[in-house]
């Protein structure tokens, strides 16, 4: 591992992106030789087909939806730094890090891990997962293996739950309430990046 | 001191040669020459069958390793299934699972490929494959050791061994075949000279192959065409069929064997300038297979180099002569040995160590019937339906591209598989 400081120097602004993210040396290696391979055209960023072109996240129910919130609100290309702070909300969490210290936020935090599933549900932004969307979302999960009863009453179920408020939608308050029993750290952490 | 050192060193000697008569005695006995007649005294399926008990009882002992610790076991060999904690309904983290896949996927197509093989939740006693790292008792670091000692102290220079004689016999034999004057006698010797020395490379690399459909196997003046995930491929299929070749010339010892195996029989390759030339590439194939008293050619439509991230369109080229298609697919197990190349992180000889270092590499050939371009059809469209056929056989998943969009286009079978699974968890409870 000698030589890795080395190679190190093929990737710009490494030693930033290691504070920034938490992620080692070897992480940052690895996820710049991946960001060299799927930007098969070489043009230093990547975009929406090179995303769309990994089979095993095209047959994802929700592929599309990841690559949406994953990497384009509001952009059209990725470059490796925000590639690299995208897929740091994916690290295990940090056991050191407490809400109370002086250090911001780190992007794998429980909260932070939380907000980007709830983006996925909630794809016009409003702060809110509405009936609609949430059918959405389902719809996508379970395809053609439901009818269209079983879907609204799985929905309707869901938000009688969640919503604690009453107003019809799931605000972030009520998600992460709804899963506060769940190890979010396992879930939603990568298994090879430690 | 000189009358102390003779009779020492005599001993040596004669254990020494000895011990290596018995090595190569037992080599020629066991592999080499049954190489030659292609038949098989059934020892490496013996030895799969002592693996896979040896894997099940070293998952078991992980197994109950972590439920000790109370912590959760990656499982690498998961056939899909969605993880739900609590009672099988739908609850609002079930989302989590998919998004942590999709984002997995981005990060390495290949170990999450690894990870949705639907085979034996089972350790195979390599490191470079296990991810519970922590729950190894005792008893397996010792089994562990003893396996990397026979892999790496046994198996690999055994291996090694074999490869070299193989090779070398193929560079040799063919050349001296080569002095023969055209005829069916230097065809026929050129097939069992070409096919021996692939039996031994596959022993070289315990490679136990079952081939499927036998009766549609390529046949002269016609096209052999299948997918690729591994340099190993060729030799895989070369030691059941002969082929002629197509590929580049290159320097150093690859270049000396391509050179001597062209001498005993004519395989296509292609100087570096011109590769390029797609007209006279597409000659070159199509005089070729005109020829009916020539080997049917082997070709890998997906290109020469493997890449794991994604599955490359069919080139077009070898599509467009004209000839019947025989579409062959391969599928590697990989619960004995790892055979995807990253040939971005190893290199060739890298990666053939590693090949070698591993228990064994077990796969499926299976031979499917011939096609034919049909009228009206162009060559990307039959290009696409013989990648269909074979990623159906194989069960890989067949991006198919939108030319004009250069968008990626899935199928909507295998998006399907992963709905009804998630389904089947909450169709459960009944549902009105």
């Amino acid at each position: 591992m000698g030589s890795s400081s080395s190679r190190l120097d093929r990737v710009p602004g490494a030693k930033d992106l290691m504070e920034e993210t938490g992620f080692s040396e070897t992480n940052i290696l690895c996820l710049y030789d991946r960001f060299e391979v799927l930007d098969r055209e070489e043009r230093g960023y990547l975009r929406l087909e090179d995303f769309e072109a990994i089979q095993q996240l095209a047959v994802n129910p929700i592929g599309d939806r990841i690559i949406g919130a994953f990497v384009f609100p509001g952009r059209e290309t990725l470059d490796f730094p925000s590639f690299v702070r995208v897929l740091a909300h994916f690290r295990p969490t940090d056991t050191t890090w407490s809400r109370s210290g002086s250090q911001p936020e780190p992007a794998n935090s429980r909260t932070r891990k939380l907000r980007f599933a709830f983006s996925l549900y909630d794809q016009d932004g409003d702060g809110k997962i509405s009936r609609a969307e949430l059918t959405e979302m389902l719809q996508a999960m379970l395809g053609m293996q439901v009818t269209d009863e079983q879907l609204q009453s799985i929905v309707g179920r869901a938000i009688q739950e969640a919503d604690l408020d009453r107003d019809g939608a799931i605000s972030f308050d009520e998600f992460k309430k709804s899963v506060e029993k769940v190890d979010i750290d396992h879930k939603m952490s990568t298994r090879f990046l430690r | 001191m000189e009358l102390f050192f003779n009779p020492f060193d005599n001993l040596l000697c004669i254990l020494l040669g000895i011990s290596f008569t018995v090595w190569f005695t037992l080599l020629l006995v066991f592999i080499i020459v049954p190489a030659i007649f292609g038949v098989s005294f059934g020892i490496r399926r013996l030895y799969m069958k002592t693996l896979l008990k040896v894997f099940e009882w070293a998952t078991l002992r992980i197994e109950r390793g972590a439920k000790e610790k109370n912590h959760h076991l990656y499982k690498p060999y998961s056939n899909g299934k969605v993880y739900l904690d609590s009672a099988p309904e739908f609850e609002m983290s079930d989302i989590f699972y998919f998004a942590r896949r999709g984002v997995e996927s981005i990060m390495d197509d290949e170990v999450t490929k690894r990870f949705s093989a639907e085979e034996l939740e089972s350790w195979n006693l390599l490191t470079r494959s296990n991810y519970n790292f922590h729950y190894i008792s005792l008893r397996l670091t010792v089994l562990w050791g003893l396996g990397l000692l026979i892999r790496y102290g046994f198996l690999l220079p055994l291996r090694v061994t074999l490869a070299f004689t193989g090779v070398g016999l193929l560079v040799f034999l063919t050349s001296v075949i080569g002095l023969l004057p055209n005829g069916r006698m230097k065809n026929f010797l050129s097939e069992k000279v070409h096919l021996m020395c692939y039996r031994i490379c596959v022993r070289a690399l315990t490679a136990i192959i079952t081939y499927h459909d036998s009766e549609n196997k390529p046949k002269n003046g016609g096209l052999c065409v299948a997918n690729h995930t591994s340099p190993i491929d060729v030799i895989i299929l070369a030691s059941d069929g002969c082929y002629a070749m197509v590929g580049q010339i290159h320097g150093g010892l690859m270049g000396v064997i391509q050179k001597s195996m062209v001498k005993a029989c004519p395989h296509i390759w292609f100087e570096r300038s011109e590769v390029k030339d797609r007209h006279l590439v597409a000659k070159r194939l199509s005089d070729h297979v005109e020829d009916k008293s020539k080997l049917p050619i082997l070709i890998f439509p997906e290109g020469t180099c493997i890449n794991n991230t994604s599955v490359m369109m069919f080139k077009k080229g070898s599509f467009e002569i004209g000839a019947t298609v025989y579409p062959v697919a391969i599928k590697y197990d990989p619960r004995f040995g790892d055979a995807f190349w990253n040939s971005s992180k190893f290199g060739m000889v890298n990666y053939l160590l590693r090949m070698m270092s591993s228990w064994a590499i077990v796969c499926s050939v299976w031979y499917l019937p011939p096609m034919s371009r049909e009228e009206g059809e162009d060559a990307v469209q039959f290009a696409n339906r013989v990648k269909a056929a074979i990623a159906r056989q194989g069960g890989l998943v067949d991006l198919l591209w939108d030319g004009g969009l250069k968008r990626a286009k899935v199928k909507d079978t295998f998006k399907e598989e992963q709905q009804k699974l998630y389904s089947k968890m909450l169709h459960n409870q009944s549902l009105n």
